[in-house]
């Protein structure tokens, strides 16, 4: 009855799911330490992507490399720590806020919003919103603005000012733009002269 | 020990010496005599140059024959005002005792590396004519949360000491300890020609106590404050200093996350044509730092706030300031600092002071090597380079390249953690032991490391006197053979021949500890986690390496006959951690009953009794007054 038992439970431990290598099931020899480990590793683990073995660290040492968060380990200071995670958290939720800006166009019922903040240079923007609108918006040039099409997209500025998309750097455009306009393309043209 | 020798002599010395200063009347001591001349003291001499009164009616031969010892101790004092390293002046003390007494006399700058090692009372009762303190309180693994909080090492009681014995203090420098308002508001009171206050890795004041110093303190020449906590208690320091023209040379403050008074910064700024270096927190926007770059093109070190533009001074219509010609303006500029919350298009306003840069820490600025490099190609000076591993690889190969005068270099983790994919491995390591031979110091987090980039390291670099490498996945082998990382931290001390700082990562056997014991022989500090197999590990090291100093051990195998072998040793180190090791009470019992100048200090996490039969935390250190009196209720101290 025994030898069943122990059998038994010889297999029970082979499918047992844990964390850590196969076969490394040997006790550890090692004391425990670092009991302080576990309420560091549930504030550490909140930031981990990977998975923490909050229960096991008796197994920390024996089976390396264990996925558990060791206190003071690597050995960076907190303040740092604490720095980067602020610089992190600041850009993270200045990327979440987003940056909406109302989209016009023509002759069309109502506004649409975009955030601009999704894109990162002209061709994505000007790309997205031929997609809202089902129109094309062609191709940008310095001296005569969206030629061969029926739109051209402006916007107005802080100062209050209509311009053409495209003129100024991305970065000073995305930080100046107010709202969108997709003109049309007789009232753009006359922009476009200027 | 010995200092206690010399504690009787003194006594004995003072009763049986003839008085020097015969103004002072019947049968003065030596000290007092000193004390009478009333010269105020420079730099570290003393300037008693002729104590020969005119109307003592003695002749010169009288003179000569009754008291030659006095005449040799004024030579002496003289020329010993020209020392100024304090292990030079330590060794002149132990010539004799008049040597001693002449020393003490004229040491001027005291330097205490354990605030437990020496009471506040006997360092006055030895030292009488002191302008500069540096103290260092608690031991640096207590940075990583490996002590418990309240530890101790209180400023407290030395301020009060040093308040009444020091009226002239000048300087004070503090490393790792517990400061508190009071304190600051006592230092800020007592001494009236102030001028240096320097805190490092400090904690427990607020702004409140910065007030202090910041209000009285006015002929304050240098405030910095480096990584230390400063609690926000609302107070508006920066607009406490006086008024009218400062003496101001230095103020760094970029750890002190508080809101400041901008108006009341940039006034002070504009008052402090001495000011050389400032560095600024993370609350201080970039439009501002331009205004102030603008009304101090006169600073060699700048530290950047926030390195960036915020959308509400977008939204306001400004148009962007010139920061390109406020950092050309800046001539003089060696030393940068701070980007905190980068934009990484705003690098290119440095670009005109790269070529003079000594210095350039980018270590909290999440830069990529192509962002990093049109930078670095221009620094053509650099000597310490600190940064991110967002760099990658190929960001420390631009270093490589072009900063051929590398000094130190310091590589930080964006992601501290161990099982990430790392951006920086052993090619950066190669790169830069190819491109920098002038390579004094490096720490470097990676994930992964070979022993052969370590040897080229070794071979490459001799001048390296400072190599803390942190692989930060524990126990990890050569990435590339499987093997431990023996061979590479053995070619480094057995190349490295001006070695003095070491800390060791990775997989590692006793071996290696074999090799730092036969080869280390100028380490003064050690640091060691989670390595090694058996006691013979810390026995090779206590048995080899007969100049260290500083000595600390995490998580790993080595128990209380290893301990052992280090009694020929501990008198001559600083100190001795031990966490997470094998230690048992008992072994550390039988270390503190054979050396009774040791103080032996097993220390548990907070919220538990000891149960266990291993000690958590051993921490040791000599010290010449027996068990301190503010240990915490977890810190037993073996007898």
């Amino acid at each position: 009855m025994e030898r069943l038992l122990s059998f038994e439970s010889d297999h029970l431990r082979a499918t047992e799911l844990r964390l850590g290598l196969p076969g490394s099931d040997k006790p550890s020899v090692r004391p425990k330490n670092n009991k302080r480990a576990s309420s560091e590793i549930s504030q550490e683990s909140k930031s981990n992507s990977c998975a923490s073995n909050a229960g096991n660290d008796d197994e920390r040492d024996s089976a390396p490399p264990a996925k558990v968060q060791v206190v003071g380990w690597p050995p960076i200071r907190s303040y740092r720590k604490n720095t980067l995670q602020v610089q992190a958290k600041t850009s993270e939720s200045e990327l979440c806020r987003g940056m909406y800006v109302k989209v016009s166009m023509d002759g069309a019922p109502y506004l649409r919003k975009i955030d601009l903040k999704v894109y990162t240079c002209y061709p994505e923007l000007l790309n997205a919103l031929e997609n809202m609108f089902q129109l094309t918006i062609g191709k940008y040039s310095e001296r005569e603005g969206y030629n061969g099409s029926d739109y051209a997209p402006t916007y107005e500025d802080k100062d209050g000012d209509w311009m053409l998309v495209g003129d100024v750097p991305w970065g000073m455009f995305i930080t100046t733009c107010k709202r969108l306009r997709i003109m049309r393309g007789s009232e753009a043209k006359g922009l476009a002269c200027v | 020990m010995r200092q206690d020798l010399t504690v009787q002599q003194m006594s004995e010395d003072d009763d049986r010496s003839p008085p020097l200063d015969l103004r002072c009347g019947a049968a003065p001591s030596i000290n007092r005599a000193r004390n009478c001349s009333g010269e105020a003291v420079s730099g570290s001499g003393s300037s008693t140059s002729s104590s020969i009164p005119a109307s003592v009616p003695v002749t010169v031969t009288e003179y000569q024959s009754q008291y030659p010892d006095q005449v040799l101790e004024i030579v002496l004092e003289n020329v010993l005002q020209f020392l100024t390293s304090r292990r030079d002046r330590n060794a002149a003390s132990l010539v004799c005792k008049s040597w001693w007494r002449a020393e003490a006399l004229t040491r001027s700058e005291l330097f205490i590396g354990n605030c437990y090692a020496v009471s506040p009372d006997r360092a006055r009762g030895r030292f009488r004519r002191v302008r500069s303190v540096v103290l260092k309180g608690k031991p640096r693994f207590a940075d990583f949360n490996l002590m418990p909080p309240d530890w101790g090492a209180h400023f407290g009681p030395w301020v009060c000491v040093l308040a009444n014995a020091y009226p002239w203090l000048e300087k004070v420098y503090l490393k790792r300890m517990s400061i508190t308002d009071d304190d600051l508001a006592l230092l800020a009171e007592s001494f009236s020609g102030f001028k240096e206050l320097t805190l490092v890795c400090c904690e427990g004041f607020g702004t409140c106590g910065l007030a202090f110093i910041a209000s009285k303190c006015r002929q304050l020449r240098v405030l910095d404050l480096i990584e230390t906590e400063v609690t926000d208690d609302e107070v508006d320091w920066i607009s406490l200093f006086p008024e009218g023209e400062t003496c101001l040379e230095s103020l760094i403050f970029d750890c002190v996350d508080c809101a400041i008074n901008f108006e009341a910064l940039e006034k002070l700024v504009a008052r402090s044509p001495f000011l050389r270096k400032l560095r600024l927190n993370r609350h201080v926007s970039i439009r501002q730092l331009y205004r102030l770059m603008v009304r101090a093109p006169q600073l060699t070190h700048l530290g950047t706030g926030k390195y960036g533009p915020s959308e509400v001074a977008q939204r306001q219509g400004d148009t962007e300031p010139d920061y390109i010609a406020a950092f050309a303006a800046c001539k003089s500029l060696v030393c940068l600092s701070g980007f905190r919350e980068i934009t990484p298009d705003y690098l290119s306003a440095i670009y005109p002071v790269c070529a003079n840069l000594t210095s350039l820490n980018f270590s909290y600025a999440t830069i990529t090597a192509d962002q990093l490099k049109p930078v670095i190609c221009n620094c053509h000076k650099l000597q310490i380079f600190w940064a991110l591993d967002s760099i990658c690889d190929e960001g420390l190969q631009a270093v490589a390249a072009t900063c051929k005068e590398l000094r130190e270099l310091r590589v930080f983790p964006m992601n501290a953690q161990e099982d990430v994919e790392g951006p920086v491995s052993e090619v950066g390591l190669q790169a830069i032991s190819e491109g920098c031979r002038k390579l004094q110091s490096i720490l470097y987090f990676c994930q992964r490391m070979t022993n052969a980039a370590v040897i080229a390291m070794s071979s490459n670099c001799l001048e390296l006197e400072v190599f803390r490498l942190c692989i930060m996945g524990r126990h990890r082998p050569d990435h590339a053979t499987g093997e431990p990382m023996d061979e590479g931290f053995g070619a480094i001390v057995r190349n490295c021949r001006k070695l003095t700082r070491l800390a060791v990562s990775g997989l590692l056997t006793d071996r290696a500890f074999g090799y730092i014991g036969k080869y280390g022989k100028l380490i003064r500090t050690l640091s060691v986690a989670f390595a090694g197999d058996s006691d013979m590990g810390l026995k090779y090291v206590l048995e080899g390496c007969p100049k260290l100093q500083k000595l600390e051990i995490r998580d790993s195998p080595f128990g209380d006959a290893a301990l052992r072998s280090g009694l020929h040793h501990y008198y001559n180190m600083r100190f001795l951690w031990m966490s997470s090791c094998r230690l048992t009470r008992q072994g550390c019992q039988e270390i503190a009953q054979a050396m009774p100048r040791l103080v032996v200090e097993v220390i548990r996490s907070d919220d538990e009794e000891e149960t266990d039969n291993y000690v958590e935390t051993l921490y040791m250190y000599r010290s010449l007054e027996g068990p301190r009196h503010d240990a915490p209720k977890f810190v037993t101290i073996l007898r």
